[in-house]
């Protein structure tokens, strides 16, 4: 075991399943990009008795869900009185669907040969913020990263923006399923107009950035391209996108000093020449180096992320082997914190949870063990209160209350092992030579085997990477 | 009310909670016998001078210095017999003594005689002589033994069963849903771990202190330290599913946080509180079980003692002998079993130990002979292989 493969793993993976610190450190680097060869991994279900959704899917069930409640408030105006039952049973069907696709990302964490890609799939779902804090876009999340992130991690950036742009997620959650051409034919028979959330962000949060060179002007002028971006209603189609001409603003728009023609491709230009900006490369190149090299990182480290991006037009793939080519990538000292779903999910990676002989429900409620107390901690994937997403940095998760909720869980969490394993193997095997002496002397004189345990998870060098 | 410890204490508890293996009709569908057996797993090492202080020798008091415990002063001990005491925390312990129902032993260990925690938690639990050549449980053979007459199945109230109940028997476990809380030695291992750490350790600090605070809002306006409860979830829901007709008739429950390294405190420190804890839960555990309780015996044990003298930072390291405790209202007690040898330097083990003149191994062999009805042959032979000397006390049973 290198200390290299140990930082592979745990810096760049998802924290160490037995023998993987022993695999990565043959060729660290090598084991990391073999990981990027094909698209991320798909989650498969672990709720008994549940599916993932395609995006159309959704819009179909969406809609059987929006006819039911609408059946049921009619009935409440006819009765009189409200059927608590079936109002009971329709909502928790939607949240047990829902639950189910975010079950499906955890335990895929927790067991995949390929944690460099799953890392790069959190980051990049991340990157576009949507959040379950707008329930009309909750149903569609899983499906965002699945259809959006996971095929597009070692392809070129304009892709994944594009098809976020086009998701049922995207367009709920940013608000462009309301937004109307003021002079289109929609527009002129109804009062609504435009809705600027999700220009705005576009060009904020997921291409250019805050200081990236678009005036307000440049909102409304994307505000407007965007119009008739909406769901396929009628569905099911692929992912729920369909283009409604009759909402789209029509005439030539001009963004940003270029003039785009009126129409679905006209939109997928100027999204596509946002995502190649100069600005893109830079903004995109400050966050994936505060994710994966240091909270602060080098201007020389931003610079040669910076150049990569706009050398390959946005490859992804180059874009990641860069950061791993990066001076400080295998630096040893552990800087960052986990967040608190990194830190659950190598916490179930180190204690190879769920046991694989466990019964489907042990599973999956030990999956939802996982899923509560990541949230309880802070951090729950696409959830973030703002469009801005999870932060990228460490002191986001260090508040006292949440330092202390980890410590309280890792000594939970560690009754789960069994009474023969050797836990100074264990230990050895989860941190290789990450291990500190004085992590090392306090397993070895913990006052049980499950404190030992505990005390792997709550020291530093596990709770960073 | 819902807390944030007990969410996310059900959280931890939802996954391997797997409350039971099968269906409990199923489980515990062969009647068996009405005798219960709990075993109370003390890991860490228990300090026997400060449980069972013996006060009546003369070199006691000298030895332990601020640790040791008097019969007078604002926390006296409770005294046993004239020459030992119970740790003014025991209170329960104390009127189940007065009631006859606690037999005490001192000076007992199990054969191990090396330090490690892991080592001798696992030779009390293989029932082994030495450590790591036995991969299952005494307790899980002794069900064997057990089981062919009555189909006998133990309950242990953990996560994951702990070694002792590892075996062929099939062994169900519980946890309720308030998990409890991390005893107070935890964190202090955490926070020595966090000295380099200026993030982790800076919240980690201030989280404790806090927490401190909130305790301190919550105690007895008078002052007087209130036992903390949280061993009591355990204790009283592993007794009422004991004290069910169809329920288990063998339970094992894990107690941590008796490492006392540092700062152990005499009458009314870390250690009395923990012990406080610990008392209270068996009362909870008593009280659940009603009726049941005069049908059922329950060894409290540690994997080994701690030294005689005090060290460094007020606490005391890895020793040999110490205490050990059988109680229940199927006990014959009220008294001391003890082979006491003094406190002389030459009586001691390498000369910082209480000897081990007990074998442990005869207190559960005394259980499962006269409580539970395991054959002897069964006793020397599968389930305490190599332990013919260490005999079964009489009388103990009622």
């Amino acid at each position: 075991m290198s200390l290299e493969g140990a930082l592979a793993v745990h810096r760049f993976g998802l924290g160490a399943r037995p023998e993987e610190i022993e695999a990565a450190s043959r060729d660290p680097k090598a084991w990391l990009l073999a990981q990027l060869d094909g698209p991320a991994d798909q989650p498969t279900p672990v709720i008994p008795g549940s599916a993932l959704l395609s995006g159309g899917a959704l819009v179909v069930a969406d809609r059987q869900f929006h006819e039911k409640e609408k059946a049921l408030r009619l009935a409440k105006k006819a009765n009189g009185e409200v059927d608590e039952d079936a109002k009971k049973a329709l909502y928790k069907a939607r949240y047990d669907m829902i639950s189910a696709d975010m079950a499906a990302r955890f335990a895929l964490g927790f067991k995949t040969q390929k944690p460099f890609a799953e890392r790069l799939v959190w980051f990049w779902t991340n990157h576009f913020g949507v959040s379950s804090a707008n329930g009309d876009c909750a149903p569609y999340l899983g499906a965002f990263e699945r259809e959006v992130v996971r095929p597009n991690i070692n392809g070129k950036f304009e892709i994944m923006v594009l098809a976020a742009m086009t998701h049922p997620a995207m367009l709920y959650y940013l608000n462009n399923v309301q937004s109307i051409g003021p002079n289109s034919q929609a527009g002129q028979r109804s009062k609504r107009g435009l809705n600027e959330n999700l220009g705005r962000e576009l060009m904020e949060l997921f291409t250019l950035g805050v200081d990236g060179g678009y005036s307000q002007a440049d909102v409304i002028a994307m505000a407007k391209l965007l119009t008739g971006f909406a769901i396929d209603t009628d569905g099911p189609g692929d992912n729920g996108f369909r283009f409604y001409p009759n909402r789209h603003e029509p005439g030539p728009i001009t963004l940003r000093g270029k003039t785009y023609p009126s129409g679905e491709e006209g939109t997928r230009a100027a999204i596509t020449d946002l995502a190649n900006d100069p600005a893109t490369a830079h903004h995109v190149a400050v966050k994936f180096a505060t994710a994966f090299i240091a909270d602060n990182p080098s201007a020389q480290s931003v610079k040669r992320l910076e150049e990569s991006f706009k050398k390959t037009g946005g490859d992804l793939r180059v874009l990641a082997e860069t950061a791993l080519s990066d001076p400080h990538a295998f630096q040893p000292a552990l800087t960052k914190l986990r967040s608190p779903v990194e830190f659950v999910t190598a916490t179930y990676r180190m204690l190879d949870l769920p046991k694989a002989d466990a019964k489907p429900d042990q599973s999956a409620n030990q999956v939802r063990g996982a899923m509560g107390v990541a949230r309880l901690m802070g951090e729950f994937p696409m959830s973030a209160p703002s469009p801005k997403g999870w932060p990228l940095e460490s002191d986001a998760w260090s508040g006292p209350d949440a330092v202390l909720m980890r410590i309280e869980w890792a000594r939970q969490v560690s009754q789960r092992i069994q009474p023969n394993v050797d836990v100074v193997a264990m230990a050895a095997q989860g941190l290789g030579p990450l291990m500190s002496e004085s992590t090392s002397t306090a397993i070895a004189h913990a006052s049980s085997k499950s404190e030992a345990v505990a005390l792997l998870l709550s020291s530093p060098e596990f709770q960073r990477r | 009310m819902i807390t944030r410890r007990n969410i996310l204490s059900s959280m931890a508890a939802a996954g391997a909670l797997s409350v039971w293996d099968s269906p409990l009709s199923a489980a515990f569908a062969a009647a068996p016998g009405e005798h219960r057996f709990v075993f109370v797993i003390l890991r860490g090492a228990l300090d026997g001078l400060s449980a069972v202080p013996p006060y009546g020798d003369p070199d006691y008091a000298p030895i332990r210095g601020g640790l040791a415990l008097a019969k007078t002063g604002t926390t006296p001990l409770q005294d046993l017999d004239g020459f030992f005491g119970l740790n003014p925390a025991l209170v329960n312990l104390k009127s189940y003594y007065d009631a006859k129902q606690l037999v005490v032993f001192h000076n007992i260990c199990t054969p191990y005689r090396d330090r490690s925690h892991f080592d001798g938690q696992n030779v009390m639990e293989t029932g082994a002589t030495t450590p790591n050549v036995m991969h299952d449980g005494w307790l899980n053979r002794a069900l064997l033994a057990m089981g062919a007459k009555n189909g006998l199945e133990a309950l242990a109230v953990a996560p994951t069963p702990p070694l002792v109940l590892t075996g062929k028997a099939r062994v169900t476990s519980w946890m309720p849903d308030t998990l409890p809380e991390p005893d107070d030695a935890y964190f202090a291992r955490v926070q020595a771990l966090y000295a380099k750490d200026k993030m982790l350790g800076g919240a980690l600090q201030s989280a404790l202190a806090l927490r401190a605070q909130a305790k301190a809002a919550m105690d007895d306006p008078s002052g007087k330290q209130k036992p903390k409860v949280d061993l009591i979830p355990l204790f009283q829901g592993a007794g009422r599913l004991l004290a069910a007709p169809e329920g288990p008739r063998v339970a094992v429950l894990d107690a941590s946080g008796w490492d006392t390294h540092i700062n152990e405190g005499a009458g009314d420190g870390q250690l009395a509180r923990r012990l406080s804890a610990l008392d209270a839960a068996l009362d909870a555990m008593k009280a659940a079980l009603g009726p049941v309780w005069n049908q059922t015996a329950i060894v409290v044990a540690t994997e080994f003692g701690r030294t005689v003298h005090v060290n460094g930072n007020g606490g005391t390291d890895h020793g040999t002998g110490g205490a050990a405790f059988l109680l229940g209202g199927a006990v014959a007690g009220g008294r001391v079993e003890a082979e006491w040898m003094g406190l002389k330097p030459a009586v001691l083990k390498d000369g910082r130990d209480l000897p081990a003149r007990t074998d442990l191994r005869a207190v559960f062999k005394t259980v499962l002979a006269e409580h539970m009805g395991v054959s002897r042959r069964a006793l020397n032979g599968s389930v305490f292989p190599e332990s013919a000397e260490a005999k079964p006390f009489r009388g103990l049973i009622a």
